[in-house]
C-alpha cells in the first residue's frame, strides 16, 4: 500500500492571478435535477518535455472523465478548440472560447521537478466573465499523477458548483467470482473512477460490508475466516488486520463514528441481534438497543449525536433514529414497504436507505425526521447505498435476477439523475466510498 | 420389533374366543321352501392352536441403500433427506414439518453423542445483506433451541448465519427462494465412516 505518497497542494498565486476572493459568476446549481451540463474545455496540459507532454495529455483526460461522469459538465472536443495556448500564465483569448460555446476553460502544465517528482499547475477561467476562478499547483511523485488530476477536477467542481468535489477518493468494495451458488467474495479497493483495483486481503473468500474510517486509512468489514463471522479492522497503509473484540456470537454490520473513535455494530447474543458501540481506544463496548427484535445497520449522523438503524420491532423492517447513547428511539419510516440499510449523508441533511415493495428494491433518500421520502432507483435488487464525500452522489450494488444473476456497482445523483454503472474489474458489490483523500 | 405385538394380539384373540361361549338363539319358524338340497363342502381346515412364541431378536436390516451407521450420509438417510428445514418469508418460527424433521435429527444426534454440528441459518435473496444476516442468525438459533429442547447438548451445536451469501438454488422464483430460506444442520466432527 505505497500509493499514499505525500501530495502537496498549494494555492497558486502569481502576479497575474490574484483571485482568492474573486466571485464566480459562472455557478452551477447542483441541487436541481436534470440540469444542462456546463460546457467546459480542458485542453491537454502543456509539458516541459515529451514525457511531461504525454503526462499532460493523460491528466487532461482524467479531468475530463471525472467532470463528465458527474453529469454536471460536458467536456468539449479538443478538435474544436480554436486557441492553442503556449503559456498558461497568459490570459486565454476569451473570444476564441466563446465561439465554441465553452463556459469554462481549465488549462494547465506539467513540470518535472526531480527524477521522480512532478509539479502540476492549472488555471480555471470563466469565459463569459473573462476572469480566473481558480489557480492551483500540486507537487507529487510522478507515479501519483492521477491524484493531481483528480485534485484538479475537485478544484474545478468546487469553483463552479460551490460544493466540495469527490474525485480524489477511493472505493472499497467486494469483488465477486463464481456462480451464484458458490460465490467467492474478496475485499478490494480502487480509485473512485475504477482505476488501480487491487485486493486487500489474502485468503479470505467470504468478506462483506466493508466501510471506511473517516481518515480513509482504515477499513472495517465482516469476514467468515473463522467459524463465527466477525467484524475486523484493517489498516490499509500497514496491512495490519485485527479481530475486533472476542465475542461468543456473530458481530456484523460495522460502521465508524464520524470522529473515527467509535465503531457501531450489531452483535448476536442469546438469539437476539442488538446494536453495540465499541470505543476503539479502550475496546470497551456499550449496548445501545435491548429489544427482542432484529436491530441492525446502525449509522451515525455526521455530528456524531444521532444514529439511524434498522429494526423489525414494529413487525416489519423499518428505520429508527436514536441518540448516540441509545436513548430516544423513534421510528422515522412510515411509507408503504419494508425499509433497511439506512446510511446518514455526510452533509447530515439526508438518510439513504433501501426500500422493498412489490418485488422491487429501490434506493431512496429521506430527511432525518422521515419526511421528504424520494426514490432514486429501482430494480430487482438495489442495495447497500454509500455516499460520495460531498453527499451529492450515491453508489450502490445492483443484483440481476435468476441463476446467472450477478452484482455490479452503480451511481446515481441525489436528484435521481445521472444513473450510471461504476467501472469495476468484474462482478462487484458492497461499495463504500472513502472521504476525500488528504 | 413388529413381530412381538402381532403375536400377542393373535394370542389374545384366540383366548377370548375360547372364553366366551356364544349364546344359543331359539330356532325361528321359517317358511318351508322347496329347494334342491345343497351340498356343502367344508373346505376350511380347523385352525391350529395358537401358541405364544418368545419374541425374536431384531436382526440386521437388509437395506442395500443404507449408509454406514453414524456417518454423515447415515444422518441424511435417517432424517429423510438433506438435513435442512425450511422457513416462511421473513419468518424464523418452525413449521410442523420442520419440527418433525428436527425431532428425527435430534434422535440421530442423541444416538451418536460424539457428533458435533454447525447449524447454518440461510435467507433468500429478497432482503438486504445485513438484515438477512440477522434473520439467518435467528433461524439458526431457532433450530438449535429446538434440538436442545429434544435433548441434544447445546455444547455440541454451534450456530452461524450466512444471511443470503450461500444460496443452494440460484433461481429467482418462489421455489428457489423457499429452498434458500433454511436452517442446515451441518455435521462437522465425530462421524463414523
Amino acid at each position: 500500500m505505497k500509493r499514499f505518497i505525500l501530495l502537496f497542494c498549494v494555492v497558486f498565486l502569481t502576479a497575474l492571478c490574484v483571485v482568492s476572493s474573486a466571485q464566480a459568476q459562472l455557478e452551477i446549481d447542483i441541487t436541481k435535477g436534470n440540469i444542462d451540463p456546463t460546457p467546459i474545455a480542458v485542453p491537454s496540459f502543456l509539458g516541459t518535455d515529451t514525457e511531461m507532454r504525454e503526462l499532460g495529455q493523460d491528466i487532461a483526460k482524467v479531468i475530463r472523465a471525472d467532470l463528465e461522469r458527474s453529469g454536471l459538465f460536458k467536456s468539449l472536443d479538443p478538435a474544436s478548440f480554436l486557441e492553442t495556448q503556449t503559456n498558461i500564465d497568459y490570459q486565454p483569448t476569451f473570444a476564441d472560447w466563446r465561439v465554441i460555446k465553452a463556459e469554462a476553460l481549465a488549462s494547465g502544465r506539467v513540470v518535472r521537478e526531480t527524477d521522480t517528482k512532478i509539479r502540476v499547475e492549472f488555471r480555471l477561467w470563466d469565459i463569459f466573465a473573462g476572469n480566473q476562478l481558480a489557480g492551483l499547483r500540486f507537487s507529487a511523485t510522478q507515479d501519483n499523477w492521477r491524484r493531481t488530476a483528480h485534485k484538479a477536477a475537485d478544484a474545478i467542481y468546487k469553483a463552479l458548483t460551490g460544493e466540495e468535489g469527490y474525485f480524489d477518493s477511493r472505493i472499497v468494495f467486494i469483488d465477486e467470482k463464481g456462480p451464484k451458488t458458490d460465490r467467492k467474495k474478496r475485499l478490494a479497493i480502487m480509485d473512485q473512477d475504477g482505476h488501480a483495483p487491487q485486493y486487500l486481503l489474502a485468503g479470505s473468500d467470504l468478506v462483506v460490508t466493508p466501510r471506511f474510517s473517516p481518515s480513509a486509512q482504515k477499513i472495517t468489514f465482516m469476514s467468515y475466516e473463522n467459524v463465527i463471522p466477525q467484524v475486523y479492522l484493517l489498516d490499509i497503509e500497514t496491512g495490519r488486520r485485527e479481530l475486533l473484540g472476542n465475542f461468543p456470537g456473530m458481530t456484523f454490520a460495522p460502521r465508524f463514528s464520524p470522529d473515527g473513535n467509535t465503531l457501531i455494530m450489531s452483535m448476536m447474543s442469546k438469539s437476539n441481534s442488538d446494536l453495540y458501540a465499541m470505543d476503539l481506544r479502550t475496546r470497551s463496548t456499550s449496548r445501545l438497543t435491548n429489544d427482542p427484535s432484529i436491530d441492525v445497520s446502525g449509522s451515525f449522523s455526521p455530528d456524531g449525536r444521532k444514529i439511524v438503524f434498522n429494526s423489525d420491532r414494529g413487525g416489519s423492517p423499518q428505520l429508527y433514529t436514536m441518540n448516540a447513547n441509545g436513548t430516544n428511539k423513534k421510528r422515522i419510516s412510515f411509507g408503504k414497504g419494508r425499509y433497511s440499510a439506512p446510511v446518514w449523508s455526510p452533509r447530515g441533511d439526508k438518510i439513504a436507505y433501501v426500500k422493498s415493495l412489490d418485488g422491487k428494491f429501490t434506493i431512496g433518500v429521506m430527511n432525518p425526521d422521515g419526511s421528504g421520502e424520494r426514490q432514486l432507483t429501482e430494480s430487482y435488487m438495489d442495495e447497500g447505498p454509500t455516499w460520495s464525500p460531498n453527499g451529492r452522489v450515491i453508489i450502490f450494488s445492483r443484483e440481476t435476477k435468476g441463476r446467472n444473476g450477478s452484482n455490479s456497482i452503480w451511481s446515481v445523483d441525489l436528484t435521481g439523475q445521472n444513473l450510471r454503472k461504476v467501472n469495476t474489474p468484474g462482478k462487484s458489490s458492497d461499495p463504500a466510498w472513502s472521504p476525500l483523500l488528504p | 420389533m413388529t413381530i412381538k405385538p402381532i403375536a400377542i394380539s393373535l394370542a389374545v384373540l384366540a383366548l377370548s374366543a375360547c372364553a366366551t361361549k356364544p349364546k344359543i338363539e331359539p330356532v325361528q319358524e321359517r317358511p318351508v321352501v322347496e329347494a334342491p338340497p345343497q351340498i356343502f363342502e367344508d373346505t376350511k381346515p380347523t385352525p391350529a392352536p395358537v401358541v405364544q412364541l418368545p419374541p425374536v431378536d431384531q436382526g440386521p436390516v437388509f437395506d442395500p441403500n443404507a449408509p454406514v451407521p453414524g456417518s454423515i450420509a447415515d444422518f441424511a438417510y435417517q432424517v429423510g433427506g438433506e438435513p435442512r428445514i425450511y422457513f416462511g418469508y421473513d419468518r424464523y418460527d418452525l413449521t410442523n414439518e420442520a419440527r418433525e424433521a428436527l425431532r428425527r435429527q435430534a434422535q440421530w444426534l442423541q444416538a451418536y453423542g460424539q457428533v458435533n454440528a454447525i447449524i447454518e441459518g440461510n435467507a433468500d435473496e429478497r432482503g438486504t445483506r445485513e438484515y438477512n444476516l440477522a434473520l439467518g442468525a435467528r433461524r439458526a438459533d431457532t433450530v438449535k433451541a429446538f434440538l436442545v429442547s429434544q435433548g441434544v447438548s447445546p455444547s455440541r451445536l454451534t450456530t452461524v448465519s450466512y444471511g443470503k451469501e450461500r444460496p443452494i438454488d440460484g433461481a429467482s422464483n418462489e421455489a428457489g427462494w423457499a429452498r434458500n430460506r433454511n436452517g442446515h444442520t451441518n455435521i462437522t466432527t465425530g462421524t463414523i465412516g
